[in-house]
């Protein structure tokens, strides 16, 4: 399997406290690589880096082979990366298909003068891109809701949404946060289905998620973070069994408890 | 993911062909009774300019509504561009013997250029600091107007020479009325076009969220300079036509409180809604003539319109009073 995007020994810090530290993963064409660790342990931090919205103190990112260390995150998506947010970035006043849509944006026409006159060519291709969106709905459970307005729709239906978003910008590698978080167990057992059809699709797809059981059954590896530091990695199997990863997350348990009383 | 059949999206795209159709030609259809119904009621030729003065300005609103209520935006110095589009239509036909039409198109050109450059640094800023660049950028402009007499003719102003078409000196307010409202509607189909276009479409999303924009590959910096530079253009077709029809113009053109009538404009009338915009625009150039019989306390009154407006219908008169009636309905 072909390696598409490469982490390097990637680092920041806020304010002088570490928030990542020394991360490196690989993830391959077609494989869901999970990236799990309590709260604060630097997840979304790296995807901010990797995508190009925070720029790394240390280490490189490489995205086909290539350093796309700094990149603006448009320039990364029109290489083919691209990401759910944790905490939902929704076109709210757009309709669920039109927030698809501008996920086609980088396979239109971008002519501005064109779009004024609203050329044939540019009806045509609205015609395409939303049909594509349409699509897209479909593969994440949201066609019937394709004209309602996002801002009205439930919280899982958005975080589906923005995987549709993302997955329309046909990307090589696709960074989701917490997917899972807010969804009912029938919505998971769906979320479930769709990661594994993109990654069955070619796509690397990253993943964190705090929901072990969707973890463990469709990684084929998973990096363990804590405290921005990488704890371990391995298969699913390797990591359960892993004595830090027991202890971090008892640990982590244990501590809160105690704060608790 | 590739596998599914394109019949599922041929019906409803064939349908979002006619919602798309009716939408905008709806929207132009109300905007054209609007220009076409009210002169079988005008009692006489001061409406006629009013209702002038209306559609011109409407063009420059419409402009401002593309970068305030689309890609969510403000300026503070949008007089400016009305400003240049102003002095162009005075000084290229009377200096350079250039016809009107083409001083227009020079004068949108240079606003345009004007717009792109000063835009890309200023649209890096955020929010307040936003707002007071651009007001500083419309106050630069005023005051060079101002300042330049030997160009400009200074704080006085200048005359505008007549605008000739094919032989024929185009004046009277009637005359106007009919030229500012089909600009108008010319304004309002270009901006509808663009609205449900990928560039509008990168706009709308720049509004809501920017690094969610950012990370599906909108280039969100260009778009922002696009708007700018396309609602600059607006307000300088808008200016040059307010200077044809007035045939004198002063540095005020330019001025700040312009800039601000602009603003109040847009946000009267619902930001993101073209209908709104000339609604707000028809709402601040008519209320102050209708309280005349106030006199002095003719613009207490306006002001104290414009807050309840705001308290009362606060996404604007043409989106609040939509939803009013939506739930109704
Ligand atoms: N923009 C920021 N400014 C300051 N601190 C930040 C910023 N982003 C993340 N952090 C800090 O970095 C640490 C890791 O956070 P985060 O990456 O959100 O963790 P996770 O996603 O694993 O829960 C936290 O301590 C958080 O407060
Ligand atoms: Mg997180």
């Amino acid at each position: 399997m072909s390696v598409v995007l490469e982490a390097d020994g990637l680092g920041i810090s806020f304010g002088g406290v570490k928030a990542v530290d020394g991360v490196s993963f690989r993830a391959e064409a077609g494989r869901i690589l999970a990236i799990i660790g309590p709260n604060g342990a630097g997840k979304t931090t790296l995807f901010n880096m990797v995508s190009g919205v925070y720029l790394p103190k240390a280490g490189a990112v490489r995205l086909g082979g290539e350093d796309v260390t700094g990149m603006e995150p448009q320039v990364l998506a029109a290489r083919g990366l691209s990401r759910s947010f944790q905490n939902l970035q929704i076109f709210f006043r757009m309709t669920a298909a039109e927030n698809v849509m501008v996920g086609r944006h980088r396979h239109e026409a971008r002519g501005v003068l064109a779009h004024l006159l609203s050329l044939p060519s540019v009806a045509r291709q609205n015609r395409a891109t939303r049909a594509k969106a349409l699509e897209l709905l479909d593969v994440v459970g949201l066609r019937a809701q394709a004209d309602i307005p996002a801002g009205s729709l439930p919280y899982g239906a958005l975080k589906r949404l923005e995987i549709a978003r993302a997955l329309a910008t046909e990307p090589k590698v696709l960074l989701l946060d917490e997917p899972a978080a807010g969804c009912n167990p029938v919505e998971t057992e769906e979320l479930d289905r769709v990661i594994q059809q993109i990654a069955q699709s070619g796509v690397a797809v990253v993943l964190v998620e705090h929901d072990m059981k969707l973890v463990m059954k469709i990684s084929s590896r998973i990096l363990v973070l804590d405290h921005g530091r990488p704890l371990t990695e391995g298969t699913p199997a390797e990591v359960r069994a892993h004595p830090d990863v027991i202890r971090a997350y008892l640990g982590g348990h244990g501590a809160r408890e105690a704060a608790g009383v | 993911m590739t596998s599914h059949s394109p019949d599922i999206a041929a019906p409803p795209a064939a349908g979002l062909l006619a919602r798309l159709a009716s939408g905008k030609l709806a929207v132009l259809l109300v905007l054209a009774l609007l220009v076409a119904v009210p002169p079988l009621f005008f009692p006489s030729g001061f409406y006629y300019r009013v209702g002038a003065i209306v559609w011109i300005l409407a063009i420059a609103t419409i402009g401002l509504n593309l970068l305030m209520g689309f890609a969510g935006q403000v300026s503070l110095g949008h007089a400016g561009f009305l400003g240049i589009g102003a002095y162009a239509v005075a000084l290229l036909p009377s200096r350079y013997g250039i016809h009107g039409i083409a001083a227009m198109v020079i004068g949108a050109a240079l606003s345009a250029f004007i717009a792109w450059v000063a835009g890309r640094p200023i649209l890096r800023l955020r929010g307040h600091y936003l707002a007071v660049a651009t007001l500083g950028f419309g106050i630069l402009i005023a005051m060079v107007l101002t300042n330049e007499q030997w160009l400009t003719g200074g704080p006085d102003g200048m005359r505008v020479p007549r605008l000739v078409l094919f032989d024929w000196p185009v004046r009277g307010s009637d005359t106007w009325y009919w030229i500012g409202g089909g600009a108008m509607l010319i304004a309002a189909w270009l901006a509808l076009n663009l609205v449900d276009s990928p560039t509008g479409r990168a706009l709308r999303a720049i509004h809501d969220s920017e690094v969610a924009a950012r990370v599906i590959g909108v280039d969100v910096a260009r778009y922002k300079l696009a708007a700018f530079v396309i609602s600059a253009v607006y307000a300088s077709v808008a200016g040059s036509l307010l200077a044809f029809f007035d045939g004198h113009i002063t540095p005020d053109a330019a001025g700040f409180l312009r800039s601000v009538e602009l603003v109040t404009m847009v946000v009267i009338g619902g930001m993101g809604s073209v209908v709104g915009s000339v609604i707000g625009t028809l709402v601040i150039v008519v209320l102050p003539q209708t309280l005349t019989f106030l006199s002095d306390y003719k613009h207490i009154m306006v002001g104290a319109f414009i807050m309840l407006f705001m308290i009362f219908l606060r996404a604007g008169i043409v989106p609040s009073l939509a939803a009013l009636v939506r739930r109704r309905g």
